[in-house]
């Protein structure tokens, strides 16, 4: 029987993209208690809200999170839109979607290469970060950024994207497939990496309900909860819409999760891309939100289900925006997932969760 | 099952072109619609100051008195907000990234209060020297040598009116823009 160490893990460690300090409770090689701590990158966009107008936060809404900075801009103009009352072309709605599952694909293909990153496998590393190029320069392409595109606005969006530009992104996403497809079979197949990711980190269904997880990180203990099936915007003019679910609610589900969500989100950006509607791209947005108005809205990020809320005073400046952002949601279940386990292991649970801590404290 | 299920991907990749490019000599090219930095056609400003207004980060500053646009590239954050709000179109978001400085400080444009003289100023001295030059006239594309020369001569007089070192800061930009 060994003797109780707390081991301080974070707020810089190799593995962590993000700040998040870790008191890990450790006996032998065993984890027995995990306390997650956060507060080292607050900045207070939140109170920003007051001091710019419900146009110029949509710049600040985006730097919330640099890898779901689209969904964040998305999310904050529906929520000022149903506000307002405002009704979005068609188009604008369509290209918002097709953006949005632009970023999904960039943010899941980071998480990859993270992940191979935290398990030590450096060549998967570079390949998954060498595809994820390819979504990016698209991105810059159309948007004209790479990480922040303020293409986004109240009413609809500020670029549009033309049939041969749609055509380019179709032509590029078919041929980041074949590679994709091999780097997927690494992920799922090769017998190094399930080693270090099967049976690691199990939360079961009941738990992770209890839990109230999200996004893959709750999809793959078997809940089959993504907002995308509610059928917000485009995504209610999708054929078919099934959230991706894995039941092995460990370690190795969570990449299984995520590996097929790219997949599915190129299936996705076809699918609009074929039915895009032509028309406008943006309604010109007059006047103020009504006082005391309240709009609430719910965005599926990469990570998971992104709540909004926003509350107006009569004036151009919000009296209140709020967001729960998905890691918070799963912060709890990575506790409960380092419980018990290999201090080797620690690295690889963190990652699986796809922490965003900058999204988490804004 | 099985290892090195990467092996084909690696293996192809050594006779592969590299993905990378050889940053200070090889640059990748940068798409017609990036967002760079800001420019602005001084001659259609007509200093309403919207754009100073709408900036989430108050990066640009417009003074009517003085009458000059200056903006401060280390505080723009390229968001593009001002070129949709600027009644006259005249603020363009262009590719090219701002090159990195050692000081802090403001770009400022002067903006000619009267639009429509200003114009006929810059065409009066293009005009005199032309008729300095007839020789010239006589070549097929020499109107156009002449324009490209006195636009440099009153680019030249332009910059002697101004700061020395502010000067050799627009002579190097031309000459890498060139």
């Amino acid at each position: 029987m060994g003797k109780k160490t707390v081991i301080p893990f974070g707020p810089q460690h190799p593995v962590l993209p993000e700040p998040l300090h870790l008191d890990l409770v450790v006996e032998d090689e065993k984890v027995l208690e995990a306390t997650p701590q956060i507060g080292f990158i607050h900045r207070g966009l939140e109170r920003l809200v007051q001091t710019r107008d419900y146009n110029q936060f949509i710049y600040v809404a985006e730097r919330i999170c640099g890898i779901c900075a689209f969904g964040h801009s998305m999310g904050y103009a529906e929520t000022v839109e149903n506000l307002m009352g405002v009704e979005v072309p068609k188009r604008a709605e369509y290209l918002r979607v097709i953006w949005h599952e632009l970023s999904r694909i960039h943010s899941h293909i980071l998480w990859l290469g993270l992940a191979a990153d935290a398990f030590g496998h450096e060549a998967l590393f570079m390949h998954c970060w060498r595809l994820r190029e390819r979504v990016l320069d698209l991105f810059e392409k159309t948007t004209g950024g790479r990480v922040i595109f303020s293409v986004v606005k109240v009413g609809g969006v500020q670029r549009d994207i033309d049939a041969s530009m749609l055509n380019q992104f179709i032509y590029v996403l078919d041929g980041i497939m074949d590679e994709y497809k091999q780097i997927c079979d690494a992920f799922l197949n090769d017998a190094s990496v399930r080693n270090r990711t099967e049976g690691v980190g199990v939360i079961p269904t009941e738990k992770a309900i209890d839990l109230s997880m999200v996004g893959p990180f709750g999809r793959a203990s078997n809940v089959p909860y993504d907002v995308r099936s509610l059928g917000n915007g485009a995504y209610g003019e999708l054929s078919d819409f099934q959230p991706i679910v894995s039941d092995k609610c460990d370690c190795y589900g969570r990449m299984e999760v995520r590996a097929a969500e790219v997949i599915q989100s190129i299936a996705i950006i076809k699918e609009l891309a074929a039915k895009i509607p032509a028309g406008d791209i943006a309604v010109s947005v007059k006047g103020a939100p009504a006082v005391d108005s309240e709009a609430c809205n719910v965005v599926e990020q990469p990570r998971g289900e992104c709540y909004y809320y926003a509350k107006g005073n009569g004036t151009k400046y919000l009296d209140r925006m709020r967001m729960r952002t998905p890691t918070s949601q799963n912060l709890a279940g990575m506790a409960v997932a380092l419980n018990g386990c290999d201090i080797a292991d620690v690295n690889m649970i963190v990652l699986t969760i796809d922490p965003c801590i900058s999204c988490t404290e804004r | 099952m099985g290892a090195f299920k990467l092996g084909n991907m690696t293996f192809g990749s050594l006779f592969k072109k590299p993905e990378t490019v050889l940053y200070p000599i090889e640059k990748k090219p940068q798409p017609e619609g990036l967002k760079g930095h800001i420019e602005i056609v001084a001659s259609d400003c007509i200093l309403c100051s919207m754009c100073e207004r709408s900036c989430p980060t108050s990066c640009i500053t417009v003074d009517k008195k003085e009458s000059y646009w200056a903006i401060d590239r280390f505080a723009c954050i390229q968001c593009g907000y001002c070129t949709t709000v600027c009644p006259k179109k005249c603020l363009h978001m262009k590719p090219g990234y701002a090159a990195p400085e050692a000081n802090r400080h403001e770009v400022r444009v002067t903006v000619e209060k009267a639009p429509a003289p200003a114009k006929k100023k810059a065409e009066a001295p293009a005009k005199q020297a032309a008729a300095e030059k007839p020789a010239a006239t006589a070549a097929p594309s020499a109107n156009q040598v002449n324009a490209v020369e006195s636009r440099d001569e009153l680019l030249e007089s332009k910059l002697a009116t101004m700061d020395p070192e502010k000067a050799e800061k627009v002579r190097a930009a031309l000459k890498a823009k060139a």
